[in-house]
């Protein structure tokens, strides 16, 4: 069979439809606490994801990296059981909870079986409304956070993000750490920690979703009782970061074999309307597949890495567009012609009839198969209600896409790309290669 | 909260059991063994071909083939061009991606259920009519020496564990990295590759795995369709590698590299694998990892050195045993600041001493248990990380009946089995002790 007939079987398969077929429900609790919520009763647990907006942006000057060790310590003791008891207990239940910080958000994710649900929401609750901050468990998770810190200064992929944070959000939290510095650390007290929880874990910033073996009537009353209790109002949210960063090359100095490339300037906002066009042009540029431009001239034909990419970055108070790869020291210079000769063409020419619809029919078929599974549905719920999307989203978000034209994708690569603006941070010791400024 | 525990662990015990997956296999006439995974919940469908060969299994000097093959399996065959497999597959907005480990070498996609027949067919395809231009086969391999280079040589922990593993074997394979040493991946070439390929790449030295929303029927017949005319490759050897001595002499070993920031004391102790048949040595030993070192909280480690003496930032204990030969069971400690490596060690050492006196706390094994069964109703929420589980077991000599009885098995573990097991493993012998440590800089 020649690689023609191939194609054409292809083609006609990708005319099928292919949709997100989940039943969402906007349940709002007999307390006025709202969730979506996609009953799946054929394994007994359930997901439940919640986040609260804010995250480690929210920490007060000079007390950077609370919120992150607040996040890190909530499972660390509540109520009457100290962190050993606390770990027995949820272990008992086989009970799985995770408490993160994020720069944008806190968030907590739970899985619970269906036939110790109401034990395994009060233990969950007692972390959430009444964590204990023992001195020793802030001590233990302090050292940990410390020690990660310490092996983050000696990461070139954390040097390089780190360096290009700071220069392109200078002034703003985004521009820091939010771990912290190991000296912003070192000096938090228990006080910053209890504070960290009453400012960020509040009503007025609350998202939930829940996934799996539960009932809209079962899960309103149980979600009064798990959020009820939290404090209505937090903290203040941030200002928008800006973006300060102009165009050139940053070498931050790091013995090893290879460096790490990492790669951006300014990106578009969620709430775009140009968005999909935008999410097209970033799939044929550097989306992460092998038949990605950068992926295409730098791996394929070059053999110069291990892999290239690019992603778009909405954040809550800025946006980027960036990319990441490692090379060796020695081919460095080649690397960074090419991204910047691909970003530059890309800019005048936009893409080809052929990658525009190679990238539909990837991004539409896509979508429907991150739908697979409980924990999977729940994270994406929980995130499409942040990002302000409606709750039909998964029904429409493909016509979205098939929307998108040639004109559509050239205009915004010409308005989202400036090559002179794209500056690059080499954590390494590049061969060829200096600090432009 | 006594009182929940209490009521949570009668909930526990008086369940009825999960329903198991529902898994159907044959065998085709030419060899190829098929596992068909049922899960309707979403249109979705895994797609994987596990090949009954790894790294383990390359001819000496040849380290890295296995490897550097999984990467040109993609390169091309006489019906789909160079590059083109992932295209077609992306097309249809599925995603395809293979691993290589000692034991196995594994190729998947995962697409739309209705486009099974597709992927289905792209990888018989390659089963057997690979072709390779030399220029593509010259090109990869600078990509895989990029790639050891980001993995391995960039990276101090991991060039520690390419040294503590090789330290580990005096005479197994399992001493040599997966993705091989670099002046051996530097020599190879396309007949390396196309001779590892022919021999080891047969339907009768495959596994299908087939997990998602399909019918058993509808699966067989693809299968007889795409991969049955597929021939078989004559008079396979059984997969004998070169085994173990007896281990009779303690291994240490003492690195330091400036871009440590957190030094670490790592045990690794020569440990028997799971078998078919007679897996419970190793529910034992998966049991004893769980209560040395599975949790950061309460396990007998952390408790002793990170609560008690607070001598670690972090203590952890590992079993691997599923491998094809004799695994490995270890432990690592991250000192505390101001506590040595010496000393954590020797903390260690007396934490795990206290416990083959002690013995297994009922209260901690029986969490432990509890946590193992509820795993298997949140393992069924993953169709992908079930695919992988019969994968790689029937790709390491198991079967489907040992697969299904693995969690009875752990449940039936006693105490005194445990601790049988960890007087057996837990012997300096056939140990290697490994520091990692943090170096000054070097002056340019």
């Amino acid at each position: 069979m020649t690689f023609m007939k191939w194609a054409a079987v292809a083609l006609i398969l990708a005319v099928l439809p292919a949709r997100a077929e989940i039943a969402i429900q906007n349940v709002t609790s007999p307390g006025g606490i709202t969730a979506w919520l996609v009953e799946d009763h054929e394994i007994p647990f359930t997901a439940l994801e919640i986040r609260f907006r804010g995250g480690t942006s929210l920490d007060l000057p000079g007390s950077r990296g609370a919120v992150n060790l607040m996040a890190a310590t909530l499972e660390e003791g509540a109520g009457p059981l100290d962190a050993q008891g606390f770990a027995e207990a949820r272990d008992g239940l086989a009970a799985r909870y995770r408490f993160f910080a994020g720069q944008d958000s806190v968030g907590i994710s739970a899985r619970f079986l269906t036939e110790n649900r109401d034990e395994a929401i009060d233990l969950l609750r007692s972390a959430m409304i009444e964590p204990r901050f023992d001195e020793d468990a802030v001590e233990r998770v302090r050292g940990q956070i410390l020690a990660g810190l310490a092996s983050d200064a000696q990461d070139p992929a954390n040097l390089a993000m780190r360096r290009f944070s700071e220069m392109a959000y200078a002034g703003h939290p985004y521009g820091s750490d939010g771990d912290g510095t190991p000296d912003s650390v070192a000096a938090l007290t228990r006080d910053d920690v209890l504070d960290a929880h009453r400012a960020t874990m509040t009503r007025d910033r609350m998202y939930v979703a829940a996934v799996g073996d539960i009932s809209a009537a079962e899960l309103g009353p149980l979600l009064d009782h798990l959020l009820g209790d939290l404090p209505a109002l937090g903290r203040q949210m941030p200002s928008v970061a800006g973006w300060h960063l102009d165009g050139g090359v940053t070498v931050v100095d790091y013995p090893s074999p290879q460096s790490v490339i990492l790669f951006g300037q300014e990106g578009m906002r969620q709430d775009d309307p140009d968005f999909f066009a935008a999410f097209i042009l970033n799939e044929v540029l550097g989306g992460g597949r092998f038949s990605a431009r950068l992926m295409t001239e730098l791996r394929e034909k070059r053999g110069l890495t291990y892999g290239v990419s690019t992603f778009l970055a909405p954040m809550d108070y800025a946006q980027a567009y960036m990319g990441q790869m490692a090379t060796a020291n020695a081919t460095v210079a080649d690397s960074i012609a090419l991204i910047r000769q691909e970003w530059q063409r890309l800019a005048t020419e936009g893409i080809t009839a052929e990658e525009l619809a190679a990238t539909k029919t990837y991004m539409t078929g896509s979508y429907p198969l991150r739908f697979d599974g409980n924990g999977e549905i729940a994270d994406i719920l929980v995130g499409m209600q942040m990002d302000g999307f409606p709750i039909d989203y998964p029904a429409t978000r493909n016509a979205k896409v098939e929307a998108v034209t040639l004109d559509d994708v050239k205009r915004v690569a010409a308005r989202l790309l400036v090559p002179e603006k794209l500056h690059f941070v080499v954590a390494g010791q590049p061969e060829g290669v200096a600090s432009t400024e | 909260m006594i009182r929940v525990l209490r009521a949570a662990a009668v909930l526990l015990f008086v369940s009825s059991p999960v329903l198991a997956e529902k898994v159907t296999d044959f065998t085709l006439p030419n060899g190829l063994q098929v596992v068909v995974i049922e899960d309707h919940r979403a249109p979705v469908v895994v797609h994987m071909v596990w090949y009954r060969v790894g790294a383990a299994d390359e001819p000496p000097g040849r380290s890295g083939i296995a490897h550097f093959l999984e990467h040109l399996m993609f390169k091309g065959t006489d019906d789909v061009p160079p590059g083109k497999f992932s295209e077609i597959v992306q097309a249809q907005g599925g995603n395809d991606n293979a691993f290589t480990s000692w034991d196995y070498t594994a190729y998947f996609q995962r697409v739309a259920a209705d486009r099974l027949d597709l992927v289905m067919k792209l990888e018989a395809d390659r089963m057997r009519d690979l072709r390779l231009l030399e220029n593509d086969v010259t090109t990869e391999r600078a990509v895989i020496l990029e790639e050891r280079t980001t993995r391995t040589d960039s990276d101090p922990a991991a060039l520690f564990a390419e040294q503590t593993q090789a330290a580990q074997y005096l005479n197994h394979p399992y001493g040599i990295p997966i993705i091989g040493w670099r002046h051996e991946i530097e020599q190879l070439d396309r007949d390396d590759a196309l001779a590892f390929y022919s021999r080891y790449y047969a339907p009768n030295n495959a596994v299908l795995v087939v997990a998602g929303d399909v019918k058993p029927d509808e699966v067989k017949r693809l299968a007889e369709l795409h991969y049955g005319p597929l021939a078989p490759t004559e008079g396979l050897p059984p997969r004998n590698r070169p085994s173990e001595p007896p281990q009779l002499a303690e291994r240490r070993l003492t690195m330091a590299d400036p871009r440590v920031a957190q030094p670490y004391v790592a045990r690794s102790y020569l440990a028997p694998e799971r078998n078919s048949g007679a897996q419970e040595k190793a529910a034992a030993l998966t049991l004893l990892a769980e209560l040395l070192g599975g949790s950061g909280t309460t396990s007998v480690l952390a408790r002793k050195l990170t609560f008690d003496t607070k001598t670690a930032l972090f203590a952890s204990a590992d079993y691997d045993g599923d491998t094809l030969d004799v695994g490995t069971f270890g432990l690592i400690v991250a000192p505390a600041p101001g506590v040595s490596l010496e000393q954590a060690e020797a903390a260690m050492d007396a934490a795990v001493d206290q416990f083959l006196k002690d013995g297994v706390d009922p209260k901690a094994l029986d969490r432990i248990k509890a946590q193992i069964r509820a795993q298997q109703i949140y393992a069924n929420d993953n169709t992908s990380g079930l695919a992988n589980r019969y994968g790689a077991a029937l790709a390491n000599g198991l079967t489907i009946a040992d697969v299904q009885a693995w969690p009875e098995v752990l449940q039936a573990v006693t105490a005194e089995e445990v601790m049988a097991a960890a007087h057996e493993v837990l012997d300096r012998r056939t140990a290697v002790t490994g520091y990692l440590d943090t170096a000054e800089e070097q002056g340019q």
